[in-house]
C-alpha cells in the first residue's frame, strides 16, 4: 500500500510564486526579474507587493542574466523568472561567464521544464537543462517534486550563497510533501524504505515512483524510493548507503538520459559501488505537442515504465 | 589627495603604455592594440574622474564603479588598477602565467582587487552595469556606474537589449563609453560588419550621446566630466569615444593587425623607446 496520499493537485510553479511572495515579505534583499512571463511564472504577488524590487526585462533573456549578475553587486539576491528553455540553453554563455564563473548570487528560476508543459511542443520542452546546468562549476541544481517542496526550496535558496538553478513545471501534480517542511539543499529524502531495489527520482517523477512502488509491492517487490531533489551537489552518501542494501537501481526523471539525474547516479555507482542500473528518461529525442500524461507515456517516463525498469534491473542483480 | 593635472595624467598614461607592451611581450600573447587606444580613458577615469575608495570593495558601496565589457583589453585595466594601488605593481609580471590572478581575460575567481565580474565573451558588460546601477538607486546611493564597450562588440545583440532596457528604466546613473576605433580582429569594422550611424542609433534607443576624442587627455577628462553633469536627467549617457588602436606606439597605430599580437624583442625595444618611463617599470 502506498504510504503517500494526496487530496489536492497544484502546479509546482505556483509553489515558486508562493515562496517568492513570502521572500518578498521577509527578505528585503530579494529582487525579482522577469522576461515577459509574469503570469506564467506566478510572480504577480511579489510584483504587486514589491514594485520597487521587481524588474520587467521584456523578451530579452540574455540581458536578464547579465542584469541579475550586476544586481548581486551591492548585496541584492536576484531571482530570474522565465521558461526553463529560455533560462538555460538560450542564455548559457551569459550564465557561464557572468554568473557561474563570476560566482554571482543569482537564483535562476525556471518553469515549464520538460515534456509536461504539453501542447506548446518541443521548442519549449527543454529536456537538456539539468545536464547543461550541472556541468557548470559553482552551480547548484534543484528539481523539487510538488507545490510544497517547490515553495520550501524557493525560500531555502535565498539563504544559500551562490548561483542556483531551480527547475519546476506547469502541470498540476499531487501535493504529498508537508507544507511546513524545511528544505535542505543537497539532502536526499528517503520516502519509502525498501530492500530489493532503489528508485531514485526527481521532480514530477517522484510521484510516479511512489505509484510504481505500490504496484511493485503488490507483486512482492520491496522497492526503496528516494527523492533526489538536488541533482548537484548530489547526495552520494545517501545513494551509496541505499545501493549497499538493495544492490540495484532505477533512476527516473523528466529529462534526457544523457546528462540527467541517471547520468549522475551512474557516475557515482561506477566510481564507488558498481551495480546494475536502469534509467527512466527521454532517450535522445525531442518532445512534441500533446497532453502531459500522453507525452509521459509515449516518451517512457511514467509509473508503468518505472515498474518495467525495476523488473528488468532485478534480473541483472 | 589632490587630483592630478592633465600633464600628470599623461605621464601616468605613458607608464601604463609601457606596462602594456611589456606585459604582452613577456608572454607573447594578449591584446596590445585596444589596450593602448583606451589607456588615456582608463587613466582619466581611475586617477581623476571616478569617485572611488582607495581599497577594493567588491560591492562598491558608496563609490563609483567601472565595468570592462571588452575584457580582452585586460592589460590596460590591470596596469591602471595596479598603478591606482589596488594591488602591487610587481604582480603585472604574472599576467597570463599559470596560477596568476591576472587571467588572460578579467576574472573574479582568483580574487584580483578591482574586478567585480568576468568578461571576455563579448556583449555582456552593459547588462551587468545596468543591474549594478539600478541597485545603486535601490540602495539610495548617488554614485555612478561606468562601462567600456568595444565598437566591434556592438555587433552582439545583447548590447542592444541592454540599451533598450537602460532607456526604458531610466538608468540615468550609467555612463557607457564606446571605444570607437573602427577595427576588429578580421579587419576594419566597415568591412567586417558596418556599424552605421552610431550616434543616431544610440539616440534612437533613448540615450544622451556625447562624442569625444579618446586620445587627447584634456578632452577625455572634459568629456567625462560633461557626461557626469548629464547624469540624473532620466536618460543613460553614451560617450562615443574615437580612439586609434595602438595609440602611442607608431608601428601599432590604426591597424587591426595589433589587436591580439604581441611584439617581439626588437619591436618591444622600439615601442619602449617611444614611451617615457615615468613611474618606474614593474
Amino acid at each position: 500500500m502506498t504510504k503517500f496520499t494526496y487530496t489536492e493537485k497544484k502546479d509546482t510553479r505556483s509553489g515558486f510564486g508562493a515562496g517568492l511572495a513570502e521572500l518578498g515579505r521577509t527578505n528585503p534583499n530579494v529582487v525579482a526579474l522577469c522576461a515577459d512571463l509574469i503570469g506564467s511564472l506566478k510572480m504577480n504577488a511579489f510584483m504587486d507587493e514589491n514594485p520597487d524590487r521587481f524588474f520587467q526585462v521584456g523578451i530579452a533573456e540574455a540581458n536578464m542574466m547579465g542584469i541579475a549578475a550586476g544586481m548581486t553587486i551591492g548585496g541584492k539576491i536576484p531571482f530570474t523568472g522565465t521558461f526553463a528553455n529560455f533560462s538555460t540553453s538560450r542564455v548559457y554563455d551569459q550564465i557561464r561567464q557572468s554568473i557561474a564563473y563570476s560566482e554571482k548570487n543569482v537564483k535562476i528560476c525556471a518553469s515549464h521544464a520538460g515534456l509536461t508543459l504539453g501542447e506548446d511542443g518541443a521548442t519549449h520542452q527543454v529536456l537538456e537543462d539539468i545536464g547543461m546546468m550541472k556541468m557548470l562549476p559553482n552551480m547548484t541544481v534543484i528539481n523539487p517534486c510538488d507545490f510544497n517542496q517547490t515553495k520550501a526550496a524557493t525560500i531555502a535558496i535565498a539563504e544559500h550563497e551562490g548561483p542556483v538553478y531551480l527547475r519546476f513545471g506547469r502541470p498540476a501534480v499531487p501535493i504529498f510533501t508537508p507544507a511546513d517542511q524545511k528544505f535542505e539543499i543537497g539532502k536526499a529524502l528517503k520516502l519509502i524504505e525498501g530492500s530489493d531495489v532503489t528508485i531514485f527520482a526527481t521532480g514530477h517523477l517522484v510521484w510516479e515512483a511512489i505509484e510504481a512502488e505500490a504496484r511493485l509491492a503488490e507483486a512482492g517487490i520491496n522497492a526503496e524510493v528516494i527523492n533526489i531533489h538536488t541533482i548537484k551537489p548530489l547526495d552520494t552518501d545517501a545513494i551509496l548507503e541505499s545501493v549497499a542494501k538493495t544492490g540495484c537501481v532505477v533512476t527516473a526523471e523528466e529529462h534526457q538520459m544523457n546528462g540527467g539525474l541517471g547520468d549522475s547516479v551512474a557516475q557515482t555507482l561506477a566510481l564507488n559501488h558498481p551495480a546494475p542500473i536502469e534509467m527512466v528518461a527521454v532517450n535522445d529525442s525531442f518532445g512534441e505537442s500533446g497532453k502531459p500524461a500522453e507525452l509521459m507515456t509515449k516518451y517512457g517516463i511514467d509509473a508503468d515504465h518505472i515498474v518495467k525498469a525495476v523488473n528488468k534491473v532485478m534480473t541483472r542483480k | 589627495m589632490s587630483k592630478p593635472t592633465t600633464q600628470e595624467l599623461e605621464r601616468i598614461a605613458s607608464q601604463v603604455r609601457r606596462d602594456i607592451v611589456r606585459m604582452v611581450h613577456a608572454v607573447s600573447s594578449g591584446h596590445p592594440g585596444g589596450s593602448l587606444g583606451c589607456t588615456d580613458f582608463l587613466v582619466a577615469l581611475y586617477f581623476k574622474v571616478m569617485d572611488r575608495k582607495d581599497s577594493f570593495d567588491p560591492d562598491g558601496r558608496n563609490e563609483d564603479m567601472f565595468f570592462l565589457s571588452n575584457g580582452h583589453i585586460s592589460p590596460v585595466w590591470y596596469s591602471v588598477l595596479a598603478r591606482s594601488g589596488y594591488f602591487e605593481v610587481s604582480e603585472l609580471s604574472t599576467f597570463r602565467k599559470l596560477n596568476t590572478r591576472l587571467q588572460g581575460h578579467p576574472a573574479t575567481e582568483e580574487g584580483l582587487p578591482g574586478i567585480r565580474v568576468a568578461s571576455g565573451s563579448l556583449g555582456q558588460g552593459l547588462s551587468v552595469a545596468c543591474g549594478a546601477a539600478q541597485v545603486k538607486k535601490l540602495n539610495g546611493e548617488n554614485n555612478l556606474v561606468y562601462a567600456l564597450l568595444g565598437d566591434g562588440e556592438l555587433e552582439e545583440g545583447q548590447i542592444w537589449e541592454a540599451a533598450m532596457y537602460a532607456a526604458h528604466h531610466k538608468i540615468d546613473n550609467l555612463i557607457a563609453t564606446v571605444d570607437y576605433n573602427g577595427q576588429q580582429i578580421d579587419g576594419p569594422t566597415d568591412e567586417v560588419m558596418s556599424l552605421g550611424d552610431l550616434r543616431a542609433k544610440w539616440e534612437a534607443f533613448g540615450w544622451t550621446v556625447i562624442e569625444s576624442n579618446g586620445n587627447n587627455m584634456e578632452e577625455v577628462v572634459a568629456k567625462l566630466e560633461e557626461a557626469k553633469s548629464l547624469s540624473g536627467q532620466g536618460k543613460p549617457i553614451l560617450n562615443l569615444m574615437t580612439t586609434e588602436m595602438g595609440f602611442g606606439v607608431d608601428f601599432m597605430v590604426g591597424t587591426h593587425k595589433w589587436h591580439g599580437v604581441a611584439p617581439n624583442d626588437e619591436q618591444l625595444a622600439d615601442a619602449l623607446g617611444q614611451l617615457e618611463e615615468t613611474l618606474g617599470d614593474y
